[in-house]
Protein backbone atom coordinates (compact mmCIF):
# COMPACT_ATOMS: atom_id res chain seq x y z
CA UNK A 1 0.00 0.00 0.00
CA UNK A 2 1.61 3.06 -1.43
CA UNK A 3 1.09 6.19 0.68
CA UNK A 4 0.28 9.70 -1.04
CA UNK A 5 3.01 11.29 -3.61
CA UNK A 6 3.11 14.89 -1.20
CA UNK A 7 2.74 18.25 -3.28
CA UNK A 8 5.87 20.27 -2.45
CA UNK A 9 5.44 21.17 1.18
CA UNK A 10 5.22 24.91 1.99
CA UNK A 11 4.50 25.38 5.93
CA UNK A 12 4.14 29.12 5.68
CA UNK A 13 1.25 28.78 2.85
CA UNK A 14 -1.23 26.19 4.34
CA UNK A 15 -0.52 28.73 7.42
CA UNK A 16 -1.29 32.23 5.79
CA UNK A 17 -4.52 29.93 4.75
CA UNK A 18 -5.64 28.84 8.29
CA UNK A 19 -5.53 32.67 9.16
CA UNK A 20 -6.35 34.20 6.11
CA UNK A 21 -10.30 34.01 6.90
CA UNK A 22 -11.21 35.20 10.22
CA UNK A 23 -12.94 37.61 8.01
CA UNK A 24 -15.60 35.28 7.10
CA UNK A 25 -15.80 33.66 10.70
CA UNK A 26 -17.24 37.61 11.52
CA UNK A 27 -19.50 37.44 8.48
CA UNK A 28 -21.15 34.25 9.63
CA UNK A 29 -21.00 35.69 12.96
CA UNK A 30 -22.85 38.58 12.26
CA UNK A 31 -25.22 37.25 9.89
CA UNK A 32 -26.07 34.21 12.30
CA UNK A 33 -27.03 36.85 14.59
CA UNK A 34 -28.95 38.50 12.13
CA UNK A 35 -30.73 35.10 11.27
CA UNK A 36 -31.86 34.65 14.87
CA UNK A 37 -32.81 37.89 15.34
CA UNK A 38 -34.87 37.93 12.15
CA UNK A 39 -36.46 34.23 13.35
CA UNK A 40 -37.49 35.36 16.51
CA UNK A 41 -38.64 38.56 16.22
CA UNK A 42 -39.09 39.88 12.37
CA UNK A 43 -40.98 36.57 11.27
CA UNK A 44 -44.39 36.72 12.52
CA UNK A 45 -45.36 33.22 14.38
CA UNK A 46 -47.59 30.41 12.22
CA UNK A 47 -51.33 30.12 12.44
CA UNK A 48 -51.50 25.92 12.70
CA UNK A 49 -48.22 24.95 14.31
CA UNK A 50 -47.37 27.73 16.40
CA UNK A 51 -44.07 28.55 17.60
CA UNK A 52 -42.23 25.41 16.56
CA UNK A 53 -42.68 26.01 12.73
CA UNK A 54 -39.57 28.23 13.36
CA UNK A 55 -37.45 25.28 13.34
CA UNK A 56 -38.07 25.69 9.62
CA UNK A 57 -35.56 28.12 9.30
CA UNK A 58 -32.74 26.41 10.44
CA UNK A 59 -33.94 23.10 9.20
CA UNK A 60 -33.92 23.27 5.50
CA UNK A 61 -30.74 25.39 5.48
CA UNK A 62 -28.61 22.90 7.08
CA UNK A 63 -30.88 20.62 4.52
CA UNK A 64 -29.56 22.76 1.73
CA UNK A 65 -25.86 22.67 3.37
CA UNK A 66 -25.98 18.72 3.70
CA UNK A 67 -26.88 18.37 0.02
CA UNK A 68 -24.16 21.40 -0.94
CA UNK A 69 -21.59 19.59 1.02
CA UNK A 70 -22.29 16.31 -1.10
CA UNK A 71 -22.07 18.06 -4.19
CA UNK A 72 -18.10 19.32 -3.25
CA UNK A 73 -17.72 15.55 -2.97
CA UNK A 74 -18.46 14.95 -5.84
CA UNK A 75 -16.56 17.69 -7.31
CA UNK A 76 -13.93 16.73 -6.00
CA UNK A 77 -14.38 12.85 -6.50
CA UNK A 78 -14.50 13.83 -9.88
CA UNK A 79 -11.88 15.87 -10.17
CA UNK A 80 -9.27 13.61 -8.31
CA UNK A 81 -10.17 10.65 -10.57
CA UNK A 82 -9.30 13.18 -13.45
CA UNK A 83 -5.89 14.63 -12.18
CA UNK A 84 -4.71 12.75 -9.24
CA UNK A 85 -4.48 15.45 -7.74
CA UNK A 86 -4.38 15.54 -3.73
CA UNK A 87 -5.84 19.09 -3.55
CA UNK A 88 -9.19 17.36 -5.12
CA UNK A 89 -9.50 14.65 -2.36
CA UNK A 90 -9.09 16.79 0.36
CA UNK A 91 -12.04 18.78 -1.07
CA UNK A 92 -14.09 15.79 -1.42
CA UNK A 93 -13.03 14.45 1.99
CA UNK A 94 -14.07 17.62 4.45
CA UNK A 95 -17.35 18.34 2.13
CA UNK A 96 -18.49 14.83 3.32
CA UNK A 97 -17.41 15.07 6.84
CA UNK A 98 -18.96 18.39 7.13
CA UNK A 99 -22.21 16.84 5.02
CA UNK A 100 -22.75 14.08 7.59
CA UNK A 101 -22.26 16.45 10.16
CA UNK A 102 -25.11 18.53 8.28
CA UNK A 103 -27.28 15.48 7.36
CA UNK A 104 -26.99 14.53 11.24
CA UNK A 105 -28.62 18.12 12.09
CA UNK A 106 -31.02 17.99 9.74
CA UNK A 107 -32.49 14.52 11.21
CA UNK A 108 -32.31 15.78 14.55
CA UNK A 109 -33.62 19.00 13.94
CA UNK A 110 -36.44 16.95 11.64
CA UNK A 111 -37.44 14.97 14.37
CA UNK A 112 -38.01 17.58 17.15
CA UNK A 113 -40.23 19.99 14.81
CA UNK A 114 -41.83 16.36 13.81
CA UNK A 115 -42.51 15.54 17.52
CA UNK A 116 -44.27 18.95 17.89
CA UNK A 117 -46.42 18.50 14.35
CA UNK A 118 -46.94 14.86 14.27
CA UNK A 119 -46.52 13.54 17.48
CA UNK A 120 -43.84 10.99 16.36
CA UNK A 121 -40.11 11.59 16.72
CA UNK A 122 -40.14 9.17 13.64
CA UNK A 123 -42.09 8.42 10.75
CA UNK A 124 -41.10 6.34 7.64
CA UNK A 125 -42.07 9.15 5.38
CA UNK A 126 -40.40 9.76 2.23
CA UNK A 127 -38.12 12.65 2.86
CA UNK A 128 -37.13 11.05 5.97
CA UNK A 129 -36.31 7.49 5.09
CA UNK A 130 -34.12 8.84 1.51
CA UNK A 131 -32.49 11.45 4.49
CA UNK A 132 -31.48 8.77 6.45
CA UNK A 133 -30.94 6.39 3.85
CA UNK A 134 -28.18 9.14 2.11
CA UNK A 135 -26.48 9.40 5.73
CA UNK A 136 -25.97 6.05 5.77
CA UNK A 137 -24.22 6.36 2.31
CA UNK A 138 -22.05 9.24 3.95
CA UNK A 139 -21.34 7.51 7.00
CA UNK A 140 -20.47 4.40 4.99
CA UNK A 141 -17.64 6.61 2.84
CA UNK A 142 -16.23 8.52 6.37
CA UNK A 143 -16.29 4.99 7.84
CA UNK A 144 -13.66 3.27 4.36
CA UNK A 145 -11.93 6.65 4.91
CA UNK A 146 -10.73 5.74 8.44
CA UNK A 147 -10.12 2.04 8.11
CA UNK A 148 -7.87 2.40 5.03
CA UNK A 149 -6.53 5.35 6.37
CA UNK A 150 -4.54 7.97 4.20
CA UNK A 151 -3.49 6.01 1.36
CA UNK A 152 -3.77 6.50 -2.99
CA UNK A 153 -5.78 3.17 -2.38
CA UNK A 154 -8.37 4.66 0.14
CA UNK A 155 -8.61 8.16 -2.05
CA UNK A 156 -9.87 6.33 -4.95
CA UNK A 157 -11.92 4.00 -3.53
CA UNK A 158 -14.13 6.85 -1.44
CA UNK A 159 -14.05 8.89 -4.74
CA UNK A 160 -15.57 6.20 -6.64
CA UNK A 161 -18.37 5.58 -3.29
CA UNK A 162 -17.96 9.55 -3.53
CA UNK A 163 -19.56 9.34 -7.37
CA UNK A 164 -21.63 6.50 -6.69
CA UNK A 165 -23.09 7.42 -3.74
CA UNK A 166 -24.34 11.06 -5.26
CA UNK A 167 -25.93 9.54 -8.40
CA UNK A 168 -27.64 7.42 -6.38
CA UNK A 169 -29.24 9.98 -3.41
CA UNK A 170 -31.75 11.44 -6.21
CA UNK A 171 -33.02 7.59 -7.23
CA UNK A 172 -33.45 6.56 -3.72
CA UNK A 173 -35.38 9.76 -2.99
CA UNK A 174 -37.47 8.94 -6.03
CA UNK A 175 -37.77 5.37 -5.06
CA UNK A 176 -38.69 6.19 -1.55
CA UNK A 177 -41.28 8.78 -2.54
CA UNK A 178 -43.00 6.03 -4.58
CA UNK A 179 -42.50 4.00 -1.98
CA UNK A 180 -44.97 6.46 0.34
CA UNK A 181 -45.35 10.08 1.09
CA UNK A 182 -46.52 12.02 4.12
CA UNK A 183 -44.08 14.85 4.49
CA UNK A 184 -45.23 18.96 3.50
CA UNK A 185 -44.77 19.16 0.08
CA UNK A 186 -42.17 22.03 -0.83
CA UNK A 187 -43.34 25.80 0.19
CA UNK A 188 -40.45 27.44 -1.61
CA UNK A 189 -39.73 25.35 -4.46
CA UNK A 190 -42.94 25.27 -5.96
CA UNK A 191 -43.25 25.62 -9.69
CA UNK A 192 -46.61 27.97 -8.77
CA UNK A 193 -43.97 30.17 -6.62
CA UNK A 194 -43.23 30.39 -3.27
CA UNK A 195 -46.56 29.84 -0.83
CA UNK A 196 -44.81 31.44 2.40
CA UNK A 197 -45.93 35.35 3.56
CA UNK A 198 -43.44 37.50 2.22
CA UNK A 199 -41.81 37.83 5.73
CA UNK A 200 -41.56 34.74 5.92
CA UNK A 201 -39.35 33.98 3.04
CA UNK A 202 -36.97 37.00 3.67
CA UNK A 203 -36.25 35.59 7.01
CA UNK A 204 -36.12 32.10 5.37
CA UNK A 205 -33.68 33.23 2.45
CA UNK A 206 -31.14 35.53 4.91
CA UNK A 207 -31.22 31.98 6.85
CA UNK A 208 -30.63 30.09 3.44
CA UNK A 209 -27.42 32.37 2.93
CA UNK A 210 -26.30 32.80 6.55
CA UNK A 211 -26.09 28.85 6.49
CA UNK A 212 -24.50 29.03 3.04
CA UNK A 213 -21.96 31.21 4.38
CA UNK A 214 -21.56 29.07 7.51
CA UNK A 215 -20.56 26.13 5.00
CA UNK A 216 -18.21 28.25 3.19
CA UNK A 217 -16.37 28.90 6.28
CA UNK A 218 -16.24 24.94 7.59
CA UNK A 219 -14.84 24.17 4.30
CA UNK A 220 -12.35 26.40 3.85
CA UNK A 221 -11.55 25.78 7.44
CA UNK A 222 -10.96 22.28 7.40
CA UNK A 223 -9.45 22.00 4.44
CA UNK A 224 -6.71 24.18 6.01
CA UNK A 225 -6.60 22.03 8.55
CA UNK A 226 -6.06 19.16 5.75
CA UNK A 227 -3.20 20.87 4.47
CA UNK A 228 -1.38 21.70 7.56
CA UNK A 229 -1.64 17.97 8.73
CA UNK A 230 -0.22 16.88 5.08
CA UNK A 231 2.58 19.26 5.41
CA UNK A 232 3.23 18.23 9.45
CA UNK A 233 3.33 14.52 7.30
CA UNK A 234 5.76 15.19 4.51
CA UNK A 235 7.84 17.14 6.83
CA UNK A 236 8.34 13.97 9.07
CA UNK A 237 8.97 11.96 6.30
CA UNK A 238 11.59 14.37 5.32
CA UNK A 239 13.15 14.34 8.64
CA UNK A 240 12.86 10.47 9.10
CA UNK A 241 15.02 10.47 5.71
CA UNK A 242 17.68 12.76 6.66
CA UNK A 243 18.23 11.14 9.97
CA UNK B 1 5.13 -13.92 -14.79
CA UNK B 2 4.09 -17.56 -13.70
CA UNK B 3 1.10 -15.68 -12.63
CA UNK B 4 0.70 -13.90 -15.98
CA UNK B 5 1.53 -16.83 -17.97
CA UNK B 6 -0.93 -19.24 -16.18
CA UNK B 7 -4.31 -16.49 -16.61
CA UNK B 8 -3.25 -16.58 -20.45
CA UNK B 9 -3.35 -20.03 -20.66
CA UNK B 10 -6.58 -20.33 -18.94
CA UNK B 11 -7.84 -17.36 -21.37
CA UNK B 12 -6.03 -18.47 -24.56
CA UNK B 13 -6.96 -22.29 -23.97
CA UNK B 14 -10.74 -20.80 -23.68
CA UNK B 15 -10.45 -18.94 -27.45
CA UNK B 16 -8.80 -22.14 -28.73
CA UNK B 17 -5.42 -20.71 -28.98
CA UNK B 18 -3.35 -23.29 -26.72
CA UNK B 19 -0.84 -23.69 -29.38
CA UNK B 20 0.57 -20.37 -29.65
CA UNK B 21 3.79 -20.08 -28.39
CA UNK B 22 4.56 -18.68 -24.86
CA UNK B 23 5.58 -15.91 -25.50
CA UNK B 24 2.66 -14.38 -28.05
CA UNK B 25 -0.06 -15.42 -25.39
CA UNK B 26 -0.51 -11.79 -23.97
CA UNK B 27 -0.51 -10.46 -27.56
CA UNK B 28 -3.28 -13.01 -28.06
CA UNK B 29 -5.53 -12.10 -25.09
CA UNK B 30 -5.06 -8.28 -26.05
CA UNK B 31 -6.52 -9.04 -29.96
CA UNK B 32 -9.18 -11.24 -28.01
CA UNK B 33 -12.59 -8.94 -28.33
CA UNK B 34 -14.31 -7.68 -25.15
CA UNK B 35 -16.76 -10.29 -25.50
CA UNK B 36 -14.45 -12.66 -25.74
CA UNK B 37 -12.44 -11.94 -23.14
CA UNK B 38 -15.38 -11.69 -20.66
CA UNK B 39 -16.08 -15.02 -21.85
CA UNK B 40 -13.10 -16.69 -21.24
CA UNK B 41 -13.62 -14.95 -17.79
CA UNK B 42 -16.74 -15.90 -16.99
CA UNK B 43 -15.70 -19.21 -18.10
CA UNK B 44 -12.92 -19.28 -15.70
CA UNK B 45 -15.33 -18.44 -12.75
CA UNK B 46 -18.07 -21.15 -13.48
CA UNK B 47 -15.12 -23.67 -14.42
CA UNK B 48 -14.20 -23.23 -10.79
CA UNK B 49 -17.19 -23.11 -8.82
CA UNK B 50 -18.08 -26.14 -10.86
CA UNK B 51 -15.34 -28.02 -9.49
CA UNK B 52 -15.23 -27.31 -6.10
CA UNK B 53 -18.52 -26.21 -5.28
CA UNK B 54 -17.24 -24.29 -2.01
CA UNK B 55 -19.34 -20.62 -2.76
CA UNK B 56 -23.16 -22.19 -4.14
CA UNK B 57 -23.10 -25.03 -1.08
CA UNK B 58 -22.67 -22.77 1.84
CA UNK B 59 -24.73 -19.75 0.64
CA UNK B 60 -27.71 -22.15 -0.54
CA UNK B 61 -27.12 -23.73 2.88
CA UNK B 62 -27.13 -20.23 4.80
CA UNK B 63 -30.24 -19.02 2.89
CA UNK B 64 -32.55 -22.26 3.83
CA UNK B 65 -31.44 -21.65 7.67
CA UNK B 66 -32.58 -18.24 7.40
CA UNK B 67 -35.91 -19.64 6.00
CA UNK B 68 -35.93 -21.80 9.00
CA UNK B 69 -35.37 -18.84 11.12
CA UNK B 70 -37.94 -16.91 9.78
CA UNK B 71 -40.50 -19.58 9.89
CA UNK B 72 -39.90 -19.53 13.52
CA UNK B 73 -39.66 -15.65 14.37
CA UNK B 74 -42.93 -15.11 12.68
CA UNK B 75 -44.71 -18.36 12.70
CA UNK B 76 -45.88 -17.92 9.09
CA UNK B 77 -49.09 -20.42 9.09
CA UNK B 78 -50.42 -20.75 5.38
CA UNK B 79 -53.04 -17.88 5.24
CA UNK B 80 -50.16 -15.05 5.79
CA UNK B 81 -47.67 -16.74 3.46
CA UNK B 82 -48.25 -14.69 0.59
CA UNK B 83 -48.68 -11.24 2.40
CA UNK B 84 -44.59 -11.90 3.65
CA UNK B 85 -43.55 -13.89 0.98
CA UNK B 86 -41.35 -10.81 -0.29
CA UNK B 87 -40.34 -9.84 2.36
CA UNK B 88 -38.73 -12.84 3.53
CA UNK B 89 -37.45 -13.76 0.65
CA UNK B 90 -36.16 -10.96 -0.52
CA UNK B 91 -33.81 -10.57 3.19
CA UNK B 92 -32.76 -13.69 2.48
CA UNK B 93 -31.75 -12.82 -0.74
CA UNK B 94 -29.66 -10.12 0.10
CA UNK B 95 -27.91 -11.68 3.03
CA UNK B 96 -26.99 -14.21 0.76
CA UNK B 97 -26.11 -12.22 -1.85
CA UNK B 98 -24.19 -9.97 0.25
CA UNK B 99 -22.13 -13.58 1.46
CA UNK B 100 -21.24 -14.32 -2.13
CA UNK B 101 -20.61 -10.86 -3.52
CA UNK B 102 -17.74 -10.98 -0.47
CA UNK B 103 -16.43 -14.66 -1.45
CA UNK B 104 -15.98 -14.07 -5.11
CA UNK B 105 -13.50 -11.19 -4.78
CA UNK B 106 -12.26 -12.84 -1.71
CA UNK B 107 -11.43 -15.86 -3.02
CA UNK B 108 -9.20 -14.43 -6.16
CA UNK B 109 -7.34 -12.38 -3.54
CA UNK B 110 -6.66 -15.66 -1.56
CA UNK B 111 -5.36 -17.64 -3.95
CA UNK B 112 -2.91 -14.66 -5.83
CA UNK B 113 -4.85 -15.18 -8.39
CA UNK B 114 -5.86 -11.50 -8.69
CA UNK B 115 -2.50 -9.84 -9.65
CA UNK B 116 -2.45 -12.28 -12.44
CA UNK B 117 -5.59 -10.70 -14.05
CA UNK B 118 -4.62 -7.21 -13.24
CA UNK B 119 -1.66 -8.31 -15.26
CA UNK B 120 -3.22 -9.94 -18.54
CA UNK B 121 -3.36 -7.45 -20.56
CA UNK B 122 -7.27 -7.64 -20.64
CA UNK B 123 -9.86 -4.77 -20.70
CA UNK B 124 -11.16 -3.56 -17.29
CA UNK B 125 -14.78 -3.26 -18.62
CA UNK B 126 -14.44 -7.15 -19.17
CA UNK B 127 -13.03 -8.16 -15.81
CA UNK B 128 -16.24 -6.33 -14.47
CA UNK B 129 -18.88 -7.67 -17.01
CA UNK B 130 -17.91 -11.27 -16.54
CA UNK B 131 -17.38 -10.99 -12.26
CA UNK B 132 -21.06 -9.50 -12.70
CA UNK B 133 -22.44 -12.54 -14.39
CA UNK B 134 -20.44 -14.76 -12.47
CA UNK B 135 -22.10 -13.22 -9.22
CA UNK B 136 -25.35 -12.99 -10.64
CA UNK B 137 -25.34 -16.88 -11.81
CA UNK B 138 -24.28 -18.01 -8.22
CA UNK B 139 -27.29 -15.70 -6.62
CA UNK B 140 -29.34 -16.89 -9.17
CA UNK B 141 -28.45 -20.37 -8.72
CA UNK B 142 -29.11 -19.56 -5.07
CA UNK B 143 -32.40 -18.08 -5.28
CA UNK B 144 -33.83 -20.27 -7.46
CA UNK B 145 -33.65 -23.23 -5.13
CA UNK B 146 -34.64 -20.86 -2.02
CA UNK B 147 -37.80 -20.15 -3.76
CA UNK B 148 -38.77 -23.66 -4.69
CA UNK B 149 -38.33 -24.51 -0.99
CA UNK B 150 -40.14 -21.56 0.01
CA UNK B 151 -43.13 -22.59 -2.32
CA UNK B 152 -42.60 -26.09 -0.86
CA UNK B 153 -42.54 -24.98 3.35
CA UNK B 154 -45.65 -22.38 2.50
CA UNK B 155 -47.53 -23.34 -0.73
CA UNK B 156 -47.96 -20.19 -2.61
CA UNK B 157 -49.21 -19.37 -5.12
CA UNK B 158 -48.54 -16.59 -7.48
CA UNK B 159 -47.55 -15.07 -11.43
CA UNK B 160 -44.51 -17.41 -12.04
CA UNK B 161 -43.48 -15.44 -14.99
CA UNK B 162 -43.55 -11.87 -13.17
CA UNK B 163 -42.08 -13.36 -9.89
CA UNK B 164 -38.97 -15.16 -12.32
CA UNK B 165 -38.59 -11.38 -14.18
CA UNK B 166 -38.69 -9.89 -10.91
CA UNK B 167 -36.32 -11.91 -9.14
CA UNK B 168 -34.00 -11.42 -11.93
CA UNK B 169 -34.27 -7.74 -12.68
CA UNK B 170 -33.27 -7.72 -8.94
CA UNK B 171 -30.36 -9.65 -8.69
CA UNK B 172 -29.27 -8.06 -11.89
CA UNK B 173 -29.62 -4.53 -9.91
CA UNK B 174 -28.01 -5.68 -6.86
CA UNK B 175 -25.14 -7.41 -8.41
CA UNK B 176 -24.88 -4.50 -10.71
CA UNK B 177 -23.17 -2.38 -7.60
CA UNK B 178 -22.45 -5.69 -5.22
CA UNK B 179 -19.62 -6.26 -7.87
CA UNK B 180 -18.31 -3.02 -7.86
CA UNK B 181 -18.49 -2.51 -4.06
CA UNK B 182 -17.45 -5.82 -3.72
CA UNK B 183 -13.96 -5.50 -5.74
CA UNK B 184 -13.57 -2.12 -3.01
CA UNK B 185 -14.12 -3.96 0.10
CA UNK B 186 -11.90 -7.19 -0.75
CA UNK B 187 -9.17 -4.31 -0.94
CA UNK B 188 -10.25 -3.41 3.24
CA UNK B 189 -8.82 -5.07 6.26
CA UNK B 190 -12.55 -5.77 7.17
CA UNK B 191 -13.77 -7.08 3.95
CA UNK B 192 -16.51 -9.40 5.45
CA UNK B 193 -18.07 -6.32 7.53
CA UNK B 194 -17.45 -3.50 4.85
CA UNK B 195 -19.29 -5.07 1.89
CA UNK B 196 -22.89 -4.74 3.66
CA UNK B 197 -22.13 -0.93 5.13
CA UNK B 198 -21.30 0.14 1.69
CA UNK B 199 -23.16 -2.22 -0.29
CA UNK B 200 -27.09 -1.66 1.40
CA UNK B 201 -27.62 1.56 1.24
CA UNK B 202 -26.49 2.24 -2.41
CA UNK B 203 -29.12 -0.62 -2.78
CA UNK B 204 -31.98 0.68 -1.33
CA UNK B 205 -33.90 1.59 -4.81
CA UNK B 206 -33.22 -1.99 -6.24
CA UNK B 207 -34.54 -3.59 -2.86
CA UNK B 208 -37.24 -1.42 -2.33
CA UNK B 209 -38.56 -1.78 -6.55
CA UNK B 210 -38.11 -5.31 -6.13
CA UNK B 211 -39.69 -6.28 -3.04
CA UNK B 212 -43.07 -4.24 -4.79
CA UNK B 213 -42.57 -6.01 -7.85
CA UNK B 214 -42.50 -9.64 -6.19
CA UNK B 215 -45.54 -8.49 -3.98
CA UNK B 216 -47.00 -7.66 -7.38
CA UNK B 217 -46.42 -10.93 -8.72
CA UNK B 218 -47.70 -12.48 -5.46
CA UNK B 219 -51.13 -10.98 -5.96
CA UNK B 220 -50.70 -8.62 -3.04
CA UNK B 221 -51.41 -4.72 -3.08
CA UNK B 222 -47.98 -3.03 -4.21
CA UNK B 223 -49.05 0.38 -5.30
CA UNK B 224 -50.06 2.39 -8.95
CA UNK B 225 -45.79 2.12 -9.90
CA UNK B 226 -44.77 -0.45 -12.58
CA UNK B 227 -41.93 -1.77 -10.05
CA UNK B 228 -40.48 -4.05 -12.35
CA UNK B 229 -39.81 -1.37 -15.29
CA UNK B 230 -38.50 0.87 -12.08
CA UNK B 231 -36.44 -1.98 -11.19
CA UNK B 232 -35.36 -2.26 -15.00
CA UNK B 233 -34.26 1.26 -14.81
CA UNK B 234 -32.19 1.16 -11.76
CA UNK B 235 -30.56 -1.45 -12.77
CA UNK B 236 -29.53 0.18 -16.29
CA UNK B 237 -28.04 3.26 -14.16
CA UNK B 238 -26.50 1.00 -11.79
CA UNK B 239 -24.73 -0.81 -14.40
CA UNK B 240 -23.75 2.30 -16.36
CA UNK B 241 -22.06 3.74 -13.31
CA UNK B 242 -20.48 1.17 -11.87
CA UNK B 243 -19.27 0.11 -15.42
CA UNK B 244 -17.51 3.37 -15.62
CA UNK B 245 -15.93 3.25 -12.55
CA UNK B 246 -14.73 0.36 -12.02
CA UNK B 247 -11.43 0.39 -13.31
CA UNK B 248 -10.70 3.40 -10.56
CA UNK B 249 -11.31 0.66 -8.04
CA UNK B 250 -9.07 -2.68 -9.09
CA UNK B 251 -6.37 -0.16 -10.27
CA UNK B 252 -2.99 -0.91 -7.73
Amino acid sequence: MSTLTLESPSAASAQARTHAFPWLAWITFVLMALSLVAVFLYAPIEKTQGPPQKIFYFHVPLAWDAYLAFFGTLVGSIGFLRSGRQKWDVLAFSSAEIGVVFTTLVLISGSIWGKTIWGAWWVWDARLTSTLVMWFIYVAYLMLRSSMGRTARAARYAAVLGIVGFVDVPIVHMSVTWWRTLHPQPTVANPAGPTLPGDMLATFFLCLITFTVFFVYLLRERMAVEDLRQTVDSLTARALETE
Amino acid sequence: MALRSSTARVLAAEDGLADSPAAAFPAAIARTSFVGQAWALLWKDLAVELRRRELVGSVLVFSLLVLLIFEFSFDVDRAQAEALAPGVLWVTFVFAGVLSLTRSFAQERDRGTWEGLLLAPLDRGAIYVAKLLANALVMLAVEVVSLVAFIAFFDVRADWLALALSVLAGTIGFASTGTLLAAMAAGTRAREAFLPVLLLPISVPVIIGSVKSTAAAFGQPAGAYPWLGLVLAFDAIFLAVSFAVFEFVIEE
